[in-house]
């Protein structure tokens, strides 16, 4: 036999490393377009992207980056809270010991902590900044009203992600904030009390329960908690991510005015432009194409503008973070101790506008406005329905014009309300609505207190704006900012104006000193 | 059976002669969905608490003499304070029924929560803050042998004092 084998099989050998490659990669080196593209299609990890994207995507003022952004945190979250889970023994006996560990001797455990910490901070911001971008642009409007939706969907699991992570460590900071929040599921027992058959239907206690496997916080409640955060919430957030992604495409990209794509003349071209190559895939089916012939020419190949604008943000995010972490050190409080609360008792930032709703009343702080308010938001594709100036920021001068009166709006309104209670109280501390009717029922509390006039004055803003604009669209851009405004100035005051016992302070250095 | 076109571009649906078949198909279908999702109701059980896993809610706190008409003592652990007068004694529970914190006591006898702020009396009755309620008295009876049992789950109207 002229055939060798042995031959052969060296031949094979030295060939290992490219034929690997080429098995790996069955398209050559992307040096072309072409190739680049086909790489884009082939790629197990490239292929969530387009092959192309339209140029106006790619501008700055479309997205600002955020949505790359907030997929960057949780790429990092993912990571360094796999490594943190090597160290980390969720038990009420090991946790608050196995966080001391992880952040005093374990070898990069303090930068893993500290990046883990950041980088949640940072999505939480993130996840609510391409929020409001995506409002803005009215990019919910058909046919991506769905994809809002999701995003909704993504935006609780990115808050249910950090609450549950908050209790892990198992210090003062975790016990207590925790405290808070499930006591804050159970707030239907409020209205279930005020008409006296908690005894036999108690939904608020079984939430509870089922929240915290026990009436207390301990063991049961950790191991629910650490299931929900390393397992049930993630995943849930990972497909959920993928649906969002690939339906971004299923609705022809980005939202963008119908401006980006200039007219063009009868055999397709734009008076003196020749077409760039384009690339399609060929196959009749009834569905909206991702570009239709008349865009194609406004777009580039993903590979490089695309991956490029991708890999610069993910570096600039990680930058941040890992600088972040170099100085501030994730707070790790002294054991949890169920006999004597922190003083003041704060929940983390993003849900302390929401501690000062509770602060007036629990249920309708802690559930029904944030109900709303969750729901309101995932109907607004449904609610408003107006095609016209998608993908313009604020649909133009009108609707600018209109966030800013909403933006002075939202603050007089929310300033006021928050003055007004600190200053005066409410009904309940108030001589004489005593004198005329004794003691104010709870219930009377829960329907009226300063978050229900802060949700009504905000909705009969926006119903203004419906009457005299005669738009959806207008109303929306009213409402959403005026709640936008509300958040952010109740975050700032909860944050930085209150105190021991919630009590008013204008600086920290006013706290008394509480003894225990 | 084998010779029957099934394939609905084979021309409209009426046209194919398998009503029967239809039927068991559409039955398949029904069976299968209503079987995934009785299956999951089910699971989703599981996390639903059938056992607590709390201590007994009776606990002893002492005997009487250790009360004696006065100021009162706090039991922190079982987050309790115990009030006594020449009426008798009165357990009353420091968890804010607002949110569950835990209230502290000042030096002038009232209560106050630090999580938002609600105030109570010397006996427990809210003055001010989100408090829907004042704090709750816990019942108080007592052993053939002489000790003090409260009742973490039992509530007493806050002027039903445990004369001894
Ligand atoms: C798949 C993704 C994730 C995994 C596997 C994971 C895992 C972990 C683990 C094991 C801990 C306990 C260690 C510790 O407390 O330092 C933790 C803590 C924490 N996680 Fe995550 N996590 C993930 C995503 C997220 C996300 C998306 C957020 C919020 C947006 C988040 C927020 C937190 C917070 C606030 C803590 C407390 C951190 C601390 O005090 O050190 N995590 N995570
Ligand atoms: S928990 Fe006591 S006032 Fe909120």
């Amino acid at each position: 036999m002229a055939y060798s084998a042995g031959r052969q099989f060296l031949s094979n050998l030295k060939n290992v490393p490219r034929n690997l490659r080429d098995s790996v990669m069955r398209h050559g080196r992307p040096t072309s377009d072409r190739a680049r593209t086909q790489t884009v299609v082939q790629n197990f990890f490239l292929h969530i992207h387009p092959s192309r994207v339209h140029n106006h995507t790619l501008k700055w003022t479309t997205t600002m980056g955020l949505g790359i952004m907030t997929t960057a945190l949780f790429l990092i979250l993912t990571v360094t809270g796999i490594l943190l889970m090597v160290y980390y023994k969720p038990s009420v006996a090991t946790a608050f010991d196995s966080i001391k560990d992880i952040h005093f001797v374990v070898p990069t455990g303090r930068m893993m902590r500290n990046v883990h910490r950041w980088a949640a901070h940072g999505m939480v911001v993130m996840v609510m900044m391409h929020m409001a971008r995506a409002f803005y642009t009215s990019a919910y409007k058909r046919p991506r009203e769905f994809n809002w939706v999701l995003g909704m969907m993504l935006f609780v699991l990115t808050l249910g992600l950090s609450f549950t992570g908050y209790l892990l460590p198992w210090d003062q900071l975790a016990f207590w904030a925790v405290t808070i929040g499930s006591s804050i599921a159970g707030s239907p027992s409020e209205v279930t009390d005020a008409f006296g058959i908690t005894q036999s239907f108690d939904p608020g206690g079984r939430i509870r329960e089922l929240l915290l496997g026990a009436h207390y916080i301990g063991e049961e409640a950790l191991i629910r908690f650490y299931t929900l955060h390393i397992m049930v919430l993630p995943i849930a957030l990972s497909v959920i991510l993928g649906v969002h992604f690939w339906r971004i495409r299923k609705d022809g990209g980005l939202a963008r005015p119908a401006s980006a794509d200039p007219p063009i003349t009868q055999d397709g071209l734009k008076p003196g432009e020749a077409p760039d190559k384009t690339f399609g895939l060929m196959a009749v089916v009834r569905e909206r194409t991702p570009a239709t012939d008349q865009a194609i020419e406004n777009t580039s190949p993903a590979w490089p503008r695309l991956f490029r604008v991708e890999a610069a943000l993910t570096v600039l995010v990680l930058l941040i973070t890992v600088v972040l972490s170099i100085w501030l050190d994730a707070p790790l409080k002294e054991l949890a101790n169920p006999e004597v609360p922190e003083n003041p008792a704060k929940a983390p930032w993003y849900f302390l506008g929401l501690q000062e709703l509770v602060s007036y009343s629990a249920f309708m702080g802690g559930m029904v406005i944030p109900g709303i308010v969750v729901v309101g938001l995932a109907l607004i594709p449904y609610l408003d329905r107006e095609d016209e100036d998608v993908g313009i920021w604020f649909s133009g001068r009108q609707g600018r014009r209109i966030a800013t009166a909403s933006t002075v709006y939202g603050i007089v309104l929310s300033v006021g309300i928050l003055a007004f209670t600190v200053k005066f109280k409410w009904l309940g501390e108030w001589d004489w609505v005593r004198n005329l009717i004794g003691e104010v029922p709870p219930i009377v509390i829960t329907l009226f207190n300063p978050g229900t006039v802060f949700v009504l004055a905000a909705a009969a803003w926006s119903i203004g704006l419906l009457r005299v604009t005669n738009s959806t669209r207008m109303a929306a851009i009213g409402l959403f900012t005026c709640f936008l405004v509300c958040f952010v100035i109740m975050t700032y005051f909860a944050t930085f104006l209150r105190g021991p016992n919630w009590d008013f302070y204008w600086s920290q250095a006013d706290w008394p000193v509480i003894e225990h | 059976m084998t010779d029957k076109p099934s394939s609905g571009l084979t021309g409209p649906r009426f046209e194919e002669p398998v009503e029967r078949r239809d039927f068991f198909g559409l039955a398949a279908v029904w069976s299968f969905f209503g079987m995934i999702l009785t299956a999951t109701l089910g699971a989703l059980k599981l996390p639903m608490p059938a056992v607590f896993p709390e201590a007994d809610s009776r606990f002893p706190i002492g005997k009487p003499e250790d009360f004696p008409a006065g100021p009162p003592k706090e039991i922190k652990r079982r987050r309790l304070w115990v009030l006594s007068d020449d009426k008798g004694i009165a357990v009353v529970s420091t968890v804010c029924p607002h949110l569950r914190c835990v209230v502290t006591r000042h030096a002038d006898g009232t209560f106050v929560c630090p999580c938002h702020g609600s105030r109570f009396d010397a006996t427990g009755k809210k003055t001010s803050g989100p408090s829907p309620r004042g704090l709750i008295w816990k019942e108080v009876s007592i052993t053939p042998d002489g000790r003090l049992i409260v009742d973490s789950e039992r509530e007493v109207s806050s002027n039903a004092r445990f004369a001894v």
